[in-house]
């Protein structure tokens, strides 16, 4: 996503210059954030540089058309509903150009026509982004002493703690959400301990829970590949030279690591803004999420324009937080990527 | 990199007792999905005692063996489409120059990052912007789209451990690009096109939310299907199908790590 | 004999048809409950489809019909049942409308099939000409969704009401009004469906509007009424109500008093009431959308459900009452004896059909019920 700037941080192997739009691809996989090795060899003056045997550049074409037209068609499609209305008992988009939809993300229109400030779907954005900036802040704050561990180990170890943080990432999402509507409910084992039910299950507490457990992994292994890099004699060095803890974490750990920050904030915060099944099935259907305002609205309600529109709302906040993201590896000057 | 590694980080006692934590937290949830699929009552959490019968009815219940076999029929026909459009992708990628790189690229990572209830909502529009009756056939196609991202990146970066010296060695003795896509590239190939099956594989297995609004008739998949029985009640059977999901993923994700590991 | 109460309040569901009704009241209606028998004989038209084969997909409510009664079902006919399920009418028609045309059997509730009629959503069936066509009771034949049954048959029919747990909640709870406004015991264990229709006419009900009212105004005071009681909510959910209402998770809930009737049974200590406002009487029907792919086997199914014992059966599971004329002899007696299935006489009236809202209401509706939910 970054313009690699040179300088190097302790420890981090920079790669030479990268694709631009790696970043944008994101995956908490381990062992595929590995750096690559230069290409310098194939920037040959052919005009087809082609490395023998690595096919033609025209065996992209089959997977990139497939994902125009499964991907960039639907969302072309999404965008042009939410500038439409709605036609008679739902779903049939109708009419001309309009941009009603979006101005009833924000007004509410009166009996005699005019519009005065309705803060509902500001509300519910809101909501979203405050869940999932705690959700993140959450993931970020107990995956960084973690992941700093975990790299302290020995690579046999290493290689088992990344294993068994990586099994709940693959486990069934919805069997993991679901493991938390047993824990919290009035008779499960929460309540059991404390003696009294204290109503955990059906808050705003609860879905946050729940986004922070199967968001975990998604900052753990990033950060985890970032410290792996890490060489800490340095922070070693630095506390013999007197520094004290906090000082090594802030000023020598830190740097080190941030790339993998930067990435699991990103994999962690967008997934949480847009969830559905955490506010559903832990939230008690109360606390409305930006997810579940889209499903509302393309499902019960029958109102696709509107359900477009906070579906497009949403796009750019995505788009937005990678641009954040984007701006936050160039400032830090190290190659951040999210793949 | 340096093996010295072994200064353990005695300035930061808290960060081995945080992380143990962390481990419990991540596995004691689904201790407890196992623990009451074990319960006799009917509602899951209030214990009645120790019982079998649930994961008996689990296995005898026909409609769980529809849903199973559906969830894996569209995650094979998935996970092959996507790795064989993410091989192309991969191989094709390093011939584009920059720009071109940059969009596929752009392309091919969208469903990874883009929330999932957008493409869900998107792919549904476009659907039924086309008059396509929703059913097998869309859920497969929608499955095959957010699957490409996930195969792609391991197959991508095994081509990039490669030394690409081989292929032209290959060709310079004579070899035409498909005997040296057949003989060389795909056996080389091979453990990054494995691992991004699996990836691509599982992905589909545990999609929820993008099947919810493509599925039609007889296109319940298992997430379908539990949420499905969320809906009825908490009920130990629900534990118990679950417990037998985290069994097999359990078991498959251990022999891709021996697998790997033997492999080096 | 349990039809007598039951039907008091079901008059009402002729809406538009009490002509026909007055038509067909002295109609032959005696025959019909003797010597029904089961179902796939061939013997009422001879269009009708004798033997099934391949599958059936059921797209249904959640939790609203008896696994065993399918598989039953599947042995007797040899046809295969998909279910899926959902959670409300609006719920299905967006399903239906984005494209999910290939059910063959669904389930929609009165005021949804005079709009997935007049949207042209379904077939014509005709249940009048199946064998068991017979068996519908007279007064569900001629109802203003579907006049003479066209495109529908009658599955089950129940109310909206309150169930609430008196000695749990330290008070008494009559009216939606009190609902809203709950005795203090109940605060943070409440449930209340997910549902805009019922839960927006219910707080309309409770500001002393008509459901369906296109009075601004009126909304004002139902989105104050929602916002108050937001906060003692446990659960905004249509689904599980009975598992939260058995356990004491809620002690005063919003419910259909089927799934009243099967919490009860284990939690004795909750009761059932007929808010003084009244509530709705709802029926939920069988019908067949353009587009199914066994239309043969659905109409072998649908006509199965109309069989006296089939039926009874699936009310025995479902705890709401049927429309078949002789189901009475298989039901539970308990369901007979339940004041929440068969409303005492002085309650009858309280539950009446709730005819559809125009666009201008449910435009409101959604409003209300976005903030309610956000």
């Amino acid at each position: 996503m970054t313009d690699p700037v040179t300088p190097l941080t302790p420890g981090t192997a920079q790669p030479p210059a990268d694709d631009p739009a790696d970043g944008l691809a994101a995956s908490a996989a381990p062992g595929t954030a590995r750096t690559r090795p230069g290409r310098a060899s194939s920037s040959g003056a052919r005009r087809v540089h082609r490395p023998a045997g690595q096919g033609a550049r025209s065996s992209v074409l089959p997977g990139t058309l497939f994902l125009l037209a499964l991907v960039g068609a639907p969302l072309v499609i999404v965008v042009a509903y939410s500038f439409m209305s709605r036609g008679m008992f739902g779903v049939g988009v109708a009419g001309p150009f309009s941009v009603d939809s979006y101005v009833r993300l924000l007004f509410d229109t009166q009996l005699d026509g005019s519009k005065i400030f309705d803060p509902r779907y500001i509300g519910v954005f809101w909501q979203s982004i405050w869940l999932a900036a705690l959700t993140t802040v959450c993931c970020a704050v107990l995956a960084f002493p973690m992941a700093v561990w975990m790299a302290t180990r020995s690579p046999r170890t290493r290689a088992l703690l990344v294993f068994a943080v990586t099994i709940p990432f693959w486990t069934n999402t919805l069997v993991r959400t679901y493991a938390w509507v047993l824990i919290l409910n009035d008779n499960g084992p929460v309540s059991g301990l404390l003696g009294t039910p204290i109503g955990l299950l059906y808050t705003p507490f609860a879905t946050a829970v729940g986004l922070v457990y199967v968001s975990l992994p998604f900052m753990i292994l990033p950060v985890y590949s970032s410290a792996e890099k890490f060489d800490f004699r340095l922070a070693e060095a630095a506390y013999d030279l007197g520094a004290r803890r906090l000082t090594i974490l802030r000023r020598v750990v830190y740097p080190a690591v941030r790339p993998g920050l930067v990435a699991g904030v990103v994999l962690v915060f967008i997934p949480s803004l847009g969830a559905f099944l955490q506010p559903q099935l832990l939230g008690g259907g109360k606390s409305l999420m930006i997810g579940n305002l889209i499903e509302q609205q393309f499902g019960a309600s029958r109102n696709w324009p509107l359900g477009s529109a906070v579906a497009v709302a949403l796009l750019v906040l995505t788009l937005l937080t990678l641009m954040g993201f984007a701006l936050a590896g160039r400032r830090g000057g190290q190659k951040v990527s999210l793949m | 990199m340096n093996r010295t590694r072994r200064v353990d980080l005695r300035r930061f006692p808290a960060f081995a007792t945080v992380s143990v934590l962390l481990l419990v937290f991540l596995y004691l949830p689904l201790l407890v999905v196992v623990v009451y699929a074990f319960n006799t009552g009917r509602i899951a959490t209030i214990w009645e005692g120790f019982s079998l019968h649930w994961f008996g009815d689990v296995v005898a219940n026909a409609d769980i063996r529809n849903a199973t076999l559906t969830s894996l029929q569209v995650a094979a026909v998935a996970t092959v489409c996507s790795v064989v459009l993410a091989i192309g992708i991969a191989l094709g990628l390093a011939a584009l120059r920059r720009t071109a790189r940059g969009a596929v690229m752009l392309v091919a990572g969208a469903p990874l990052v883009l929330p999932e209830i957008v493409l869900a909502v998107a792919t549904l529009a476009m659907f039924a912007f086309l008059d396509v009756p929703l059913g097998m056939t869309t859920v497969t196609l929608a499955h095959i789209a957010f699957c490409v991202p996930f195969a792609l990146l391991p197959i991508r970066a095994r081509l990039a451990d490669m030394d690409q010296r081989v292929f032209e060695a290959a060709a310079d003795l004579g070899a035409s690009p498909w005997r040296v896509f057949r003989r060389v590239t795909l056996p080389l190939l091979a453990p990054g096109i494995v691992a991004g099956a699996l990836m691509a594989f599982i992905v589909s297995l545990d999609d929820f939310l993008i099947t919810f609004f493509v599925a039609g008739p007889g296109t319940t998949t298992l997430p379908i299907y539990i949420y499905g029985m969320l809906r009825v009640g908490i009920t130990p059977a629900v534990n118990a199908l679950s417990t037998l999901i985290l069994l097999v993923s359990l078991l498959v994700l251990a022999a891709a790590y021996f697998a790997g590991r033997k492999r080096g | 004999m349990v039809s007598k109460h039951r039907l008091l309040p079901l008059t009402a569901l002729l809406g538009a048809g009490v002509l026909a009704l007055a038509a067909c009241g002295g109609g032959s209606t005696g025959a019909a409950a003797s010597g029904s028998d089961s179902g796939s004989s061939a013997g009422g038209s001879a269009a009708f489809p004798a033997k099934g084969s391949g599958e059936l997909n059921l797209y249904n409510w959640t939790d609203y019909i008896s696994p065993d009664l399918l598989k039953r079902f599947e042995s007797e006919t040899g046809i295969k049942v998909h279910l899926d399920t959902f959670e409300s009418n609006e719920g299905l028609l967006a399903k239906l409308q984005a494209g999910g045309t290939g059910y063959d059997v669904i389930v929609p509730s009165d005021y949804m099939v005079q709009q997935m009629v007049q949207l042209g959503l379904l077939q014509e069936i005709d249940t009048d000409t199946f064998p068991n066509g017979k068996n519908i009771q007279p007064e569900f034949k001629d109802v203003y969704f579907d006049q003479g049954r066209k495109f529908t048959a009658p599955y089950m029919h129940g109310t909206t009401g309150i169930a609430v747990d008196e000695a749990k909640v330290g008070g008494k709870v009559t009216s939606w009004a009190e609902f809203f406004n709950p005795p203090a015991g109940a605060s943070g264990n409440m449930g209340i469906l997910n549902d805009s229709n019922e839960v927006v006419a219910a707080a309309l009900r409770a500001v002393g509007a008509k459901p369906c009212s296109e009075t601004p105004a009126d909304y004002q005071k139902v989105q104050a009424l929602l916002s108050g009681v937001k906060g003692k909510l446990k659960v905004i959910s249509s689904d599980g109500q009975i598992d939260r209402m058995t356990s004491g998770e809620t002690t005063l809930a919003m419910m259909w008093n089927g799934a009243f009737h099967r919490a009860s049974v284990k939690n004795k200590g909750i009761t059932w009431v007929y808010p003084s406002e009244g509530l709705p009487l709802w029926q939920d029907n069988f019908a067949v959308p353009k587009g199914a792919r066994n239309v043969d086997n659905a109409k072998i199914f649908i006509n199965w459900m109309l069989d006296p014992k089939n039926a009874a059966e699936a009310t025995n599971f479902v705890g709401y009452a049927n429309a078949v004329t002789g189901s009475d002899a298989y039901m539970d007696k308990d369901l007979a004896k339940d004041p929440a299935i068969t409303p005492p006489a002085d309650k009858a009236a309280l539950a009446q059909p709730v005819p559809p809202c125009s666009q201008t209401a449910l435009d409101l509706y959604d409003k209300v019920w976005t903030d309610f939910k956000s």
